[in-house]
């Protein structure tokens, strides 16, 4: 895997002896997602798509993955839906579509 | 470096691998993408060291940690020797092909980090200093910093009847790290990702301190639509108003020129924080940016990467 | 096996002491009167009698900053201060402790500006008995070795793990030479072994450190903290009776006591002053006067139980100290007290003396004074400046 994923199994600490040695914890340890602060969404047309990667390259959340071979993938866990990805896409394949919320 | 071309960094030969990921920075983020982009290029082996402000804020939050890679959070003044520090114990530990690389703000860097930064170049220390600049201090709520360009309004540059924002201009970070004789420094933008990656590449090999400075914009401090981060990054270097250079071998180089600038008067009015200047403004900040730029024409050689 | 003899001062004590340790990282910033210290070092490194890297830092804020960065990676680091670059540290203490990063620093004590003054007291240090480090106060040249040494073994302890900040008085101290004994080095090596810890940032395990911890999680940090600085306790008497074994020299925890068991009339101090009380103690013993001496050597963790102890007997008990919490009284004065009144141990006197500051002089005579003084009726002031 090329980026962390959820903890969904993480359990607080709840004494403290559960607490970490000093301030150190695990790097990449996620148990929050980000999707709630998106009021948009980023939908990628896979006709229009060339698969050029720059959404990906420019993404402040690195959320748009190649790991699919039917095309680019978004991670909507932690998408913000800031719209850097359809501003900068050439090809004008991603479009942002309103969360309804 | 000189004239000589260095290999760019293609989109395809950029690592997969997410080193800053679940982070909790704001939509649009300028800084997270610099930051990104950084640890893609130098990759798994890398120890990052990043001071109070927006990217520890957003990146540490117990038990939330968004960097994959090792990384510490260093005191507001401390990003500089606790990279040498840390630098310093993995050499003596015998801990080979690693990165020391530091990511402080504008204020983390030229005001309350400064002097540790200087230190830290006059040993010429294998570290890497990137400072992401969002020209304030915005973890705090857009106070301004040594870096707040002229007139730019922030929390505490207000723009009112007797002043318009700021009234210092933005310190030359890039030529005073120069002028320490520093083994690598460059400036880049967020705008212009393949410049970047490149300066990124070449400090990754530089056996001593390398600095880059990437401009790096912010939506909430500066007042324009999260989206447009790149394209706001990419016209302040298009209008003249940021530059991309590098120095080393006691040189300067600037590695792009606009054929012709794009307009001042749209990259400043496009933004709220400068909303409240008017015409004989603009005109004040585009001299004093031609000044700059024939300084910099005459002084240093150009070399288009 | 027995080590070689040496004449040194207190600072070079010290560095002997940080070259027997061996050391990973040093990096400081010269001010009177620890510049002797990092000058030694400076040779042994240049000389390659201690292999380290020296960094020269330019504050005394990045000479802490740098080596809680070299601990964060693993490495035993060591730094020396004094005084108003003690205090450019601050916000640093409060970060190696509470990231648990066993730094060792020896810190000069020197009076704080202004007025401006480079010679001993010890406000330096006691202003910042809250930051979370381990405080020892060292008396003699010997002593700054030893405790060099066994602080390594003590702040890396798994169960303490938390920096370690040794004081010597400035030039009473720091620039007084004496006859040291220097321990051998295999002999350092067997007691002290690498530092080991899992507080770090690994290549092959990557971790974050330093971290943000909000108002849920925040606290238990804090409660670890404490825990940790209490468990030293524990571990100092255990470094002490294993360093004593091994090297033949005894040292008598977190506190000293001098004809404390019968004694009515009791002075408390800490540091060198204890150098110029314990003749006059043995003195007035010969003539008869019950009198005894309360050497503190550790104020964190303080030596609470051991103090109500050494105490309970007494009928008068002066502290003195060249320190004071201003418009109250000394903060050893105040730590004292609480630990004699939570155990319901008050002796029928105790008075605070303020002296040394900014170096002025504590004689035998005035020693003698003050013993006079607390066999007095009158409960005066409450801080009483000698």
């Amino acid at each position: 895997m090329n980026y962390p994923v959820r903890q969904k199994s993480f359990k607080p600490p709840k004494d403290l002896a559960e607490y970490p040695v000093g301030t150190a914890f695990p790097a990449g340890h996620l148990v929050e997602t980000n999707a709630s602060w998106r009021s948009l969404r980023p939908v990628i047309d896979a006709g229009k798509c060339t698969s050029c990667r720059i959404c990906w390259l420019l993404c402040p959340d690195g959320v748009i993955h190649n790991t699919k071979p039917e095309g680019l993938d978004i991670d909507y866990d932690y998408c913000k839906g800031c719209g850097i990805c359809a501003k900068e896409c050439r090809q004008k394949a991603i479009r942002m579509e309103n969360e309804g919320i | 470096m000189g004239n000589r071309k260095e290999k760019r960094i293609s989109i395809r030969e950029l690592s997969d691998r997410e080193f800053f990921y679940g982070h909790k920075a704001c939509p649009g983020c300028g800084g997270s993408l610099a930051l990104r982009l950084a640890l893609k290029v130098l990759g798994e082996r890398s120890y990052a060291v990043v001071p109070a402000g927006c990217m520890s804020a957003v990146g540490f939050i117990f038990p939330q940690m968004a960097f994959t890679c090792n990384a510490i959070i260093s005191t507001f003044p401390g990003t500089a020797s606790m990279l040498s520090g840390v630098a310093a114990g993995a050499r003596a530990l015998g801990i080979k092909d690693f990165h020391a690389v530091g990511f402080a703000g504008d204020g983390g860097t030229a005001d309350i980090g400064f002097q540790a930064l200087s230190g830290a170049i006059d040993r010429h220390d294998k570290i890497i200093y990137i400072c992401y600049d969002n020209e304030a201090y915005m973890n705090t709520g857009v106070q301004k910093s040594g870096l707040t360009p002229l007139r730019a309004r922030t929390t505490t540059s207000p723009a009112g009847k007797r002043l318009k924002g700021a009234v210092t201009h933005k310190k030359p970070m890039f030529e005073i790290v120069a002028a320490h004789g520093i083994d690598y420094a460059a400036t880049a933008s967020v705008g212009y990702p393949l410049d970047y990656l490149r300066k990124l590449d070449y400090a990754s090999k530089v056996d001593g301190t390398s600095y880059i400075h990437v401009f790096a914009p912010c939506p909430v401090g500066w007042g324009y639509d999260t989206s447009d981060t790149v394209s706001v990054a990419k016209n302040a270097v298009d209008c003249g108003l940021w530059y991309l250079a590098e120095f080393s071998d006691d040189k300067f180089t600037l590695n792009h020129k606009p054929a012709a600038f794009s307009s001042v008067g749209d990259y400043l009015l496009g933004q709220s924080r400068f909303h409240h200047l008017g015409e004989e403004d603009v005109k004040d900040i585009v001299a004093q940016r031609d000044a700059r730029w024939s300084r910099i024409l005459r002084e240093w050689s150009f070399c288009d990467q | 096996m027995l080590g070689q003899k040496a004449f040194l001062s207190g600072n070079e004590a010290v560095a002997a002491g940080v070259r027997l340790a061996r050391p990973h990282v040093i990096a400081a910033y010269p001010i009177t009167p620890q510049t002797t210290v990092i000058e030694r070092l400076a040779e042994m490194v240049e000389d390659e009698s201690l292999k380290a890297e020296y960094l020269h830092v330019e504050s005394e804020h990045s000479a802490l900053s740098a080596c809680i960065g070299a601990s964060a990676v693993g490495a035993r680091t060591f730094t020396a201060t004094s005084s108003q670059g003690l205090l450019y540290m601050a916000e640093c203490l409060h970060y190696a402790s509470g990231g648990r990063f066993p730094v060792v620093m020896m810190n000069a004590n020197r009076s704080l500006a202004l007025p401006w003054n480079i010679y001993g007291d010890q406000r330096d240090s006691l202003s910042l008995l809250d930051c979370g480090w381990i405080q020892v106060y060292a008396e003699d040249a010997q002593e700054s070795l030893d405790l060099i040494i066994q602080g390594y073994a003590v702040a890396e302890h798994s169960d303490v793990l938390t920096p370690m900040m040794i004081n010597l008085d400035g030039f009473v101290i720091t620039h007084t030479y004496e006859l040291v004994s220097l321990p051998a080095q295999q002999d350092v090596d067997a007691f002290l072994p690498p530092f080991r810890t899992v507080n770090k940032m690994d290549l092959d395990h990557p971790m974050s450190l330093a971290f943000t911890a909000g108002p849920a999680y925040n606290q238990a940090f804090k409660q670890l903290q404490h825990q940790a600085v209490l468990a030293a306790s524990k571990v100092i008497l255990e470094t002490e009776e294993r360093f004593g074994q091994l090297f033949g020299r005894y040292y008598p925890g977190l506190l000293e006591t001098l004809f404390c068991d019968d004694a009515e009339t009791i002075l408390v101090t800490l540091g060198s002053v204890a150098g110029t009380v314990r003749p006059v103690v043995e003195r007035l013993r010969s003539l008869g006067e019950r009198v005894g001496l309360v050497r503190i050597r550790y104020m964190r963790p303080f030596p609470e139980a051991e103090i109500r102890k050494a105490l309970s007997g007494a009928k008068a008990v002066g502290v003195l100290e060249k320190d004071i919490s201003f418009g109250y009284e000394g903060t050893v004065f105040t730590n004292v007290n609480s630990a004699l009144m939570r155990a319901k141990v008050m002796p029928p006197r105790l008075l605070n003396f303020v002296g040394g500051l900014g170096g002025k002089d504590i004689s035998a005579i005035d020693i003698e004074r003050l013993f006079l003084r607390l066999k007095s009726p009158d409960d005066g002031e409450t801080v009483e400046f000698i």
